[in-house]
This record gives structure tokens, sequence and C-alpha cells, in this order.
């Protein structure tokens, strides 16, 4: 039950686009077409999904302090490397993210073309690396932080899905001037995340 | 009406181009074609042959909400004399005798907010309206009834100014106007209040009017409110029939299910709402509510399992499900517009409305929320039913 809460928070309550506002700049820039919206947040929950519990992970076994008693060696429950923790993060990241590109590279030429420089550009995505630094700070335990990887990634995957099929059908909507392109889309994003409350409060 | 039609022909020349209040042309259209039939013909070589324009759809729609707002203002007003020792001479004598002087108290607190509504919508659609130079539409008539229906009585009518500006600013006219809207513009309005004023719009708590003597206004809860607390419906002091037939305390509009039963046979009737949407959503309810029943066993506290296992009838006649249903989950603009994408959306509004009720203790009613997410997501539900659709007869063509 615990965890399907978790899940359940992390893909509405929370959600990394709507609620932390995380990962806005592929949010708004490849939300253009759903099928590249798709191609990339499928690309997203993978990435999140493996690197989220990794670099727990790797705060738990290496950085924290303490961590590494494991080791057996004298003075090892002494070193802290929590200073190191971003840079790890992103190393985890940097790596799964190579993986994905190309592995898309080999399959769907089509959609690496069209994710263009984002797809790389995962590899800083805030919403990576925000989730893996969530998941540390709040002390979660392996599962709940594979759990909380997938729910943060499904829900950017629909956010950004719905914000493309959205801005497809904004094609015959008849918006001033001034607020076409990003404005337009900022204002749906708002819309978007008062619709995303609906789990608000949740207790399971 | 010669004489209306003459003056309207009279000043004419001063709103078409060249006169003298050019800007202004929009007012005049809508005034013009408020009234009478417009006299334009389509000048181009496509003549769709239809009677069915604009106009005459949002019409039937405000017809269809007529015993609901009929019913709205005998409701507020008789809720209010039950809660005043002032009426009880007229309470003891029942409904059927008294309903007058129901009305008249009810429409005392509908009619200013319905003012509010259309004064400041009103105006906001007509400055944009100028502005932008689209023409008002009556899309407007039919967003400024829903909007107060949604309402508690005893809102502040400067909340409800507030509240309608969102609607028609953000919900509408930054997309274009009518038709070209993401989200229901009278749900964006409520919502936005819902979020900006919660201790105002709970849904749990429900006031009655000031009243002259001895009662200064009441607070009571709704039966949704009161069912996270108890999750028992022998304790809400009202029986099944009274909530189907609508006298207990609630929002304006949304109490009353066989009002938007009669609203929904006429929408079904005259093939403006969506029969689709409405059956599904309802197929979608009784699902959900009979896997929740299902799930009873499991709730943690006696308050929570008794609401897990509420039936399906009473999901269906408590809060304003019928009411979101009907009215607002069919909007043409904000709804799935393919055939299957109506079943998915509709089934899925159905299934999260008593979901949210039941497991989400935050929000006692569902509807509202259940239909702006599946606003958010009707494109994508087209998009995909779309392109599935063209899948299969590619591969009938042996195009694939």
């Amino acid at each position: 039950m615990e965890l399907v809460n978790l899940a359940l928070k992390s893909i509405f309550v929370e959600n990394m686009a709507l609620a932390f506002f995380l990962g806005m700049c592929s949010f708004l820039a490849v939300s253009k077409k759903v099928e590249t919206a798709m191609g990339l947040g499928l690309a997203v929950i993978f990435v999140l999904t493996i690197t989220c519990p990794i670099n727990n992970a790797v705060y738990i076994y290496l950085l924290k302090p303490g961590a590494m008693t494991w080791l057996g060696v004298e003075g090892a429950d002494a070193v802290d490397l929590a200073f190191l923790g971003a840079i790890a993060y992103i190393g985890t990241i940097a790596a799964a993210v190579q993986i994905v590109e190309m592995t898309i590279d080999k399959y769907s030429p089509k959609l690496y073309s069209a994710l263009g420089v984002f797809l790389p550009l995962i590899a800083v995505n805030c919403a990576i690396l925000g989730a893996s630094a969530f998941a540390v700070q709040r002390e979660y335990t392996l599962a709940q932080s594979t759990v909380y990887g997938i729910g943060s990634g499904i829900g950017w995957w629909m956010a950004i899905v719905a914000l493309a099929a959205i801005r497809e059908r904004l094609k015959y909507s008849n918006v001033p001037p001034a607020l076409r392109g990003l404005g337009i889309t900022f204002i749906i994003t708002g819309l978007m995340a008062l619709g995303f409350q609906i789990f608000g409060g949740i207790q399971l | 009406m010669a004489p209306l039609r003459r003056l309207l022909d009279k000043v004419a020349p001063l709103f078409e181009e060249g006169g003298k209040w050019e800007k202004l042309y929009p007012l005049y259209e809508a005034a013009d074609s408020f009234l009478y039939t417009p006299g334009k013909k389509t000048d181009g070589a496509v003549h769709v042959r239809d009677g069915m324009d604009i106009k005459r759809l949002m019409v039937t729609v405000v017809i269809a909400l007529l015993p609901c707002t009929i019913w709205a203002m005998i409701n507020t007003g008789w809720q209010q004399m039950v809660a005043d020792t002032a009426h009880a001479e007229a309470v003891s004598l029942g409904l059927k005798s008294s309903w007058m002087t129901a009305l008249g108290l009810g429409a005392w607190a509908f009619l200013p907010v319905y003012a509010v509504t259309i004064a400041v919508g009103g105006m906001l659609e007509g400055v944009f309206a100028t502005v932008r130079k689209h023409e008002i539409n009556e899309g407007f008539l039919v967003t400024s009834l829903l909007f107060p229906l949604t309402l508690p009585p005893d809102i502040p009518l400067w909340m409800v100014g507030v509240g309608i500006a969102f609607g028609v600013v953000i919900g509408k006219e930054v997309f274009g106007g009518t038709g070209m809207n993401v989200l229901n513009p009278a749900l964006t309005g409520r919502i936005f209040l819902f979020f900006a004023y919660p201790s105002y719009l709970s849904g749990s708590v429900w006031r009655i009017l000031p009243a002259e003597g001895a009662v200064d206004g009441m607070t009571g809860a709704t039966a949704l409110g009161d069912l996270v607390g108890h999750g028992d419906v022998s304790q809400l002091g009202y029986s099944w029939a009274d909530y189907f037939y609508g006298l207990v305390p609630g929002s304006m509009g949304e109490t009353s299910v066989l009002c938007c039963l009669l609203g929904a046979a006429f929408l079904i009737f005259t093939k403006v709402g969506s029969w689709r949407i409405m059956l599904s959503s309802v197929l979608g309810m009784v699902g959900m509510t009979l896997l929740l029943n299902a799930l009873s066993g499991s709730g943690s506290t006696p308050a929570i399992q008794g609401y897990l296992a509420m039936g399906p009838e009473w999901h269906f006649v408590l809060g304003s499900f019928a009411f979101g249903t009907v009215f607002m989950a069919t909007d043409p603009v904000s709804a799935a517009q393919t055939d299957t994408g109506r079943w998915i959306y509709g089934a899925l509004i159905g299934a999260l409305t008593p979901l949210v009720r039941v497991i989400n203790p935050a929000y006692p009613e569902g509807v509202m929320l259940a239909i702006i997410f599946m606003n958010v997501f009707a494109p994508t539900i087209d998009y995909y039913v779309v392109k599935s659709n063209i899948k299969r007869r590619e591969v009938r063509l042996g195009v694939q």
C-alpha cells in the first residue's frame, strides 16, 4: 500500500513537470508534436527508472557518512563523501543516457533525429537529477526509490504527451499574437497543473 | 417587434465599416444575432445545409438547464427556511404549499450571483471581442448559467466576479474564444476559486444566508463532507429519495438528480449532448464503485471501510455527479471529439469520481477535478483514436 501511495504521489501530486516545474526546457521545447514527445517521455521514464535506484544505492553504500563501513577497513566509518553527491549522480545519469542514445540511434533513427539535441540533454535534465536528489534527501529505501523513479518518469511522460496533444490541437485556435508559442504553453501548463491536483492529499 | 428591427437597422451604419463606432461592431452584431436570425449567407462554394448553428446549440443547453436552475432557487430558499425559525410555520405546511416563498428566497440568493456572472463575464467577453474583432457568441450564455449553478449560495459576490473573470479570460479568451479552449471555462473558473479560497468551496461546508431575525447564518456539512468522517449513509439524515429529488443542502444547481436527468433527456433527444459520454461515465462510475466495494475489507478505519462499501446508487445521487456528467463532461469543445474517444473519456471521468471521493479525504467531491483532468487528456485520447483508425484502414487497404 505504501508503495502504491508513493507511486500515485510521484505521478500526480508531486509531478516533476507540473508541481516542481523541473525539466522545463525539454518539456516546453519537445512538446510540439505528440510523436516526439512520446519518444522523449519514454526515454525519460527509462533513464529515471535506472538512475534513481542506482544513485540512491551509490549514496547509501558509498557516499553517506559512515557508508563505507562495509569495507571493513579501519577508519572507513569516519569517511564522509556526501559532498561528491551531485557529481556522482550526474555520472550515473550520463552513462544511462549514453545507453539510451545508442539504442534509439540504432533502432529508431527517425526518432533520434527528431529528438535532436534534447536526447543527450536528458543527461542534464533537471527532472532526472531532481528525482535522484529527492530520493536521497527523503532517505528512501532502494525499493522506494525504484518506485519513485518510475512514478516520476510516468508523471513527466503523461504531462509532456498531454501537453503535446493540446498544442497540436491549438493549431485551430486563435491565440493573441503576443501569447503565441511559449506564452500560451505556460498558461496551458498552469491549467494542466490544476487538473493534476486531482490526487492531492491522497492517503491510502 | 418591428420597431426594434427598425431601430437596429437604423443604427447599423454607425457600426459597419467606416461608421462612427466601427470598432464596437461585435457588440452590435451580438445584439442583432441574439434577437434575430442573421441574414448572412454563405458566399463561397461550400454550403452546409443545416439549421444547427452555435446559437441554437447553446440555447438548447440553456433550455436543458432550466429545470436545474428553477430547482436551484426553490431548494436554496427551502434550505434557508428550514434553518430559520422565522419560517417555521411555512415549513410545517410542506414544500407543496409554500414553494412560492422558497422560490422567492432562493431567487434572492441566486439572482445576484447570476447577475454578477453576467456583468463581469459579459463585459470581459465584450472587451475581448471588440479588441480581437471576433463575434460575441451565445456560448457565454451557457458558461454564465453553469458557473453560478456550481457555486454555494452564500458565496461572496466579489469571489463570483473573480472566478468568472478567470474562467472567461484564462479558460477561453486567451485561446481565441468559443470553440478553441482546452478546458471547460465554467469549471476553470470554479476550480480556480476552489484552490484559491478553499474554505468557501471545499464542498464540505454549506452556509445559509444571514436571515432576518434570530439566525445569523448557519453552517452545515454536505453529504460528501460528512461521509469522509463516518462513511455511513444511514447517518446522513436524508434518504436516497431526498438526494434523488434534491431537497438537500449543496451547491445551488447540483442537488437534484431528477432535474439533471430531465436536462439529459432533452440534450440527448436534441442530439446536442453526447449520450456516449453520459452513459460511459455512469458505467465507469458503477465499475469503479463495485471495485471499491470489493476492496472494502482493506480499509484502515471503520469510516473508510464504510465509505468503500457504499453502493453505486449512492455515488450516483450524492454531490454533483449527475450535474457534472450531464452538463460539464459533455461540453462539445473540451470533451473528446471522436466517438471511441468519448467512450474512453466518459468512462475515465466516471471511474475517477468515486475514486477521488473515497480515497482522497482532501477533496470530498471528485467530479469537478475528474472532468478537468480528463479535459487535459481529451486531445491525447483523440490523437491515438485517430491514429489507430488510420492504421486500421491502411491495413485494410493493404498499404502497410
